[in-house]
C-alpha cells in the first residue's frame, strides 16, 4: 500500500492550517479590491484623456479678429493647441437644441487643448479675460482635467494598497514560520544533526506555508468576486466592459500568495538556522 | 578517522572549558569504551565528534576533514556519515517506527523503495519487525533504544557513537544492545560508546579512553 508523504518535521501540526489562511483570504480580498480599483481607475482615466483634450472653450468678443484672437491664446503659457470652431461645426453642436441655425448670428468659438492640468491651466481662465476683454471661458475641461488626475491618483494608491498588502502578507508569514520553528526546534535540530541540509528543513517549511498562503489567497480571491461583480454592474455605466472584474489579477492572486509565502519561510528558516553549527 | 589535537571546548567565553587540550587518535576500524564520571566531557567529546560543536581551540579532523575550519555547508555531508545514539534517544513523536529509523536515508535522497525494505531489514535485526507502525511513546525504554540503534546504523555510517546506550536498559538488554554495536564495529563501523558502566568494558574487552575533568587520563 502506499504510505501518506512524509512530512518529517511535524509541520502539518506545528503551523496552523486555520488562522494563517483566513489572515491570508483576508490580505487577498484586500489585494483584489485595490487590484480592481486600480484597473478601474486606469480605465476612467483611458475614457477622459480624450474628453480633456478639449480643455476649454473660449466665446470671443464679437469686435475681436478671430484670427489675432487664436494666435493671442494659442501664445499663452499652459496652452497646447487653440482651434477656431467653424460655423458648420458649431451649427452641427447646436442642432439638437435650436434645429437649423442658419440666420442666427453665432458666436466665434475657440477650442484650447491644455499643456498640464497645472496651476498654469487653472490661471488660465484670468489671463484670457485680461488678455482679451469680453471673452467668456467655459472650463468644464479643467473638471475633467481634475478627475483624470484623481483617477490617476487613486491608482497609485491601490497600487501603493497592493504593496502593503504583499508586505503585510510576507510579515505574518514569517510570524507563523518563526512560531512553526519555535514548535519544531527539537525536530529541526535531530534533522539537522542526522544531516539535514538547510536547503531540506528550509524546503519543508516553505512548502506547507506556500500550500497554506495559496489556499487562503484562493479563499479571498474567490469571496471577492460577488463583491467585483456588484461593483462592476454599478461603474458599468462610466466603463463599459472595463466593469467586469479583473479575472485574470484573480487567478494570479494563490500562486503569486504562494511564492511570497515560499521566499518568506525559505529566507525565515534559513536565517534562523544560522545558529546552528 | 579522528584526530584531535590540543582541541579545547568552551561552552561560553570565559567560562571553564569542557575539554582541555585533548590530543587523541582514533584509527579506522576501532571500537572504543569512552568512561569516566559524570561531567568528566564525554558527551561533549561525543559532540565534538558528531559535529554538534567546534572546538574553541585546537585543531579537530573528523573522516578526514578537518572540523575546525570547514565550512558550514561542508558539514551536513560528513554527519550523513556518522551514526549516532543521543543519551536521551531523540526520537521524533510524529513518526513511527520505521519512519524514524528511514530518517537518514530520506535525508540522504535516497529512493523510497529502497529506504522502505533498508528499514523493515534493520528494524527486523533489532528484533523489532512486529513494531513498525507504533508511535515512539507506546514503546518500552528498551524497545526505543534499539529504535535510536536502527536509526543509527541504518546508513552504514562509517563513525558510529553512542552516549550511554545502555543507560535505561537492565542487564539482558543492555547485552544486546552491545552486541549490535560490536556487530557494526565488525561490519567495519569505528564506533565510540560512552559508558558510566565498569562491567561492560569488562565483559566486552576494547580499548578505553578514560575522561576526569575534561582531560584524558588513560586510553589504551
Amino acid at each position: 500500500m502506499a504510505r501518506r508523504r512524509r512530512d518529517l518535521l511535524g509541520l502539518d501540526r506545528a503551523l496552523s492550517d486555520r488562522l494563517l489562511p483566513l489572515l491570508v483570504a483576508a490580505m487577498a480580498l484586500l489585494a483584489a479590491l485595490a487590484m480592481a480599483a486600480a484597473l478601474g481607475a486606469a480605465a476612467l482615466a483611458a475614457r477622459w484623456q480624450g474628453g480633456a483634450a478639449a480643455a476649454l472653450i473660449v466665446e470671443l468678443p464679437p469686435a475681436a479678429d478671430p484670427a489675432a484672437a487664436r494666435a493671442l491664446i494659442a501664445s499663452l503659457p499652459g496652452v497646447a493647441e487653440a482651434t477656431l470652431l467653424d460655423r458648420a461645426r458649431l451649427a452641427a453642436l447646436l442642432s439638437p437644441w435650436i434645429g437649423s441655425a442658419e440666420g442666427f448670428a453665432l458666436p466665434a468659438l475657440l477650442e484650447l487643448r491644455l499643456a498640464t492640468a497645472g496651476p498654469e491651466a487653472e490661471a488660465l481662465p484670468a489671463l484670457i479675460a485680461a488678455r482679451l476683454p469680453g471673452a467668456r471661458v467655459e472650463a468644464h475641461g479643467l473638471l475633467v482635467a481634475r478627475l483624470l488626475a484623481l483617477a490617476e491618483g487613486l491608482g497609485a494608491l491601490s497600487a501603493l494598497v497592493l504593496l502593503l498588502v504583499a508586505a503585510v502578507a510576507a510579515a505574518m508569514v514569517a510570524v507563523a514560520t518563526r512560531a512553526g520553528l519555535a514548535a519544531r526546534r527539537e525536530t529541526i535540530a535531530i534533522l539537522h544533526g542526522l544531516g539535514a541540509t538547510d536547503s531540506v528543513i528550509a524546503g519543508g517549511f516553505a512548502a506547507r506555508l506556500a500550500w497554506l498562503a495559496a489556499l487562503g489567497a484562493a479563499l479571498g480571491a474567490g469571496a471577492a468576486v460577488p463583491l467585483l461583480l456588484l461593483f462592476g454592474r454599478l461603474a458599468a455605466p462610466l466603463l463599459g466592459p472595463a466593469a467586469a472584474p479583473p479575472w485574470i489579477g484573480l487567478s494570479v492572486l494563490p500562486p503569486l500568495a504562494a511564492l511570497v509565502a515560499w521566499v518568506t519561510a525559505q529566507l525565515t528558516v534559513r536565517l534562523w538556522l544560522r545558529q546552528l553549527p | 578517522m579522528v584526530r584531535l589535537e590540543q582541541v579545547t571546548l568552551r561552552y561560553r567565553a570565559g567560562e571553564a572549558p569542557a575539554l582541555s587540550e585533548i590530543d587523541l587518535e582514533l584509527a579506522p576500524g576501532s571500537f572504543t569504551w569512552l568512561t569516566g564520571p559524570s561531567g568528566a566531557g564525554k558527551t561533549s567529546l561525543l559532540s565534538l565528534l558528531h559535529l554538534s560543536l567546534r572546538p574553541s581551540e585546537g585543531r579537530l579532523f573528523v573522516l578526514g576533514c578537518p572540523i575546525h575550519r570547514a565550512r558550514r555547508r561542508e558539514l551536513p555531508g560528513l554527519r550523513r556519515r556518522i551514526g549516532v545514539i543521543f543519551q536521551d534517544l531523540r526520537l521524533l513523536p510524529h513518526l513511527d517506527v520505521l519512519d524514524n529509523v528511514a530518517l537518514p536515508l530520506r535525508i540522504a535522497g535516497r529512493r523510497e523503495a529502497q529506504i522502505d525494505a533498508d528499514a523493515r531489514e534493520i528494524l527486523a535485526w533489532v528484533g523489532l519487525a512486529h513494531r513498525l507502525h507504533d508511535r515512539p511513546e507506546a514503546l518500552s525504554g528498551g524497545e526505543q533504544q534499539r529504535v535510536a540503534l536502527a536509526r543509527a546504523v541504518i546508513a552504514r555510517p562509517a563513525l558510529l557513537l553512542a552516549d550511554e546506550p545502555t543507560a535505561q536498559l537492565d542487564e539482558a538488554q543492555a547485552r544486546r544492545v552491545i552486541a549490535l554495536l560490536r556487530e557494526m564495529h565488525r561490519l567495519g563501523s569505528t564506533v565510540v560508546v560512552a559508558t558510566h558502566s565498569s562491567s561492560l568494558p569488562a565483559e566486552f574487552p576494547a580499548p578505553i579512553l578514560r575522561l576526569e575533568g575534561g582531560r584524558v587520563v588513560a586510553h589504551g
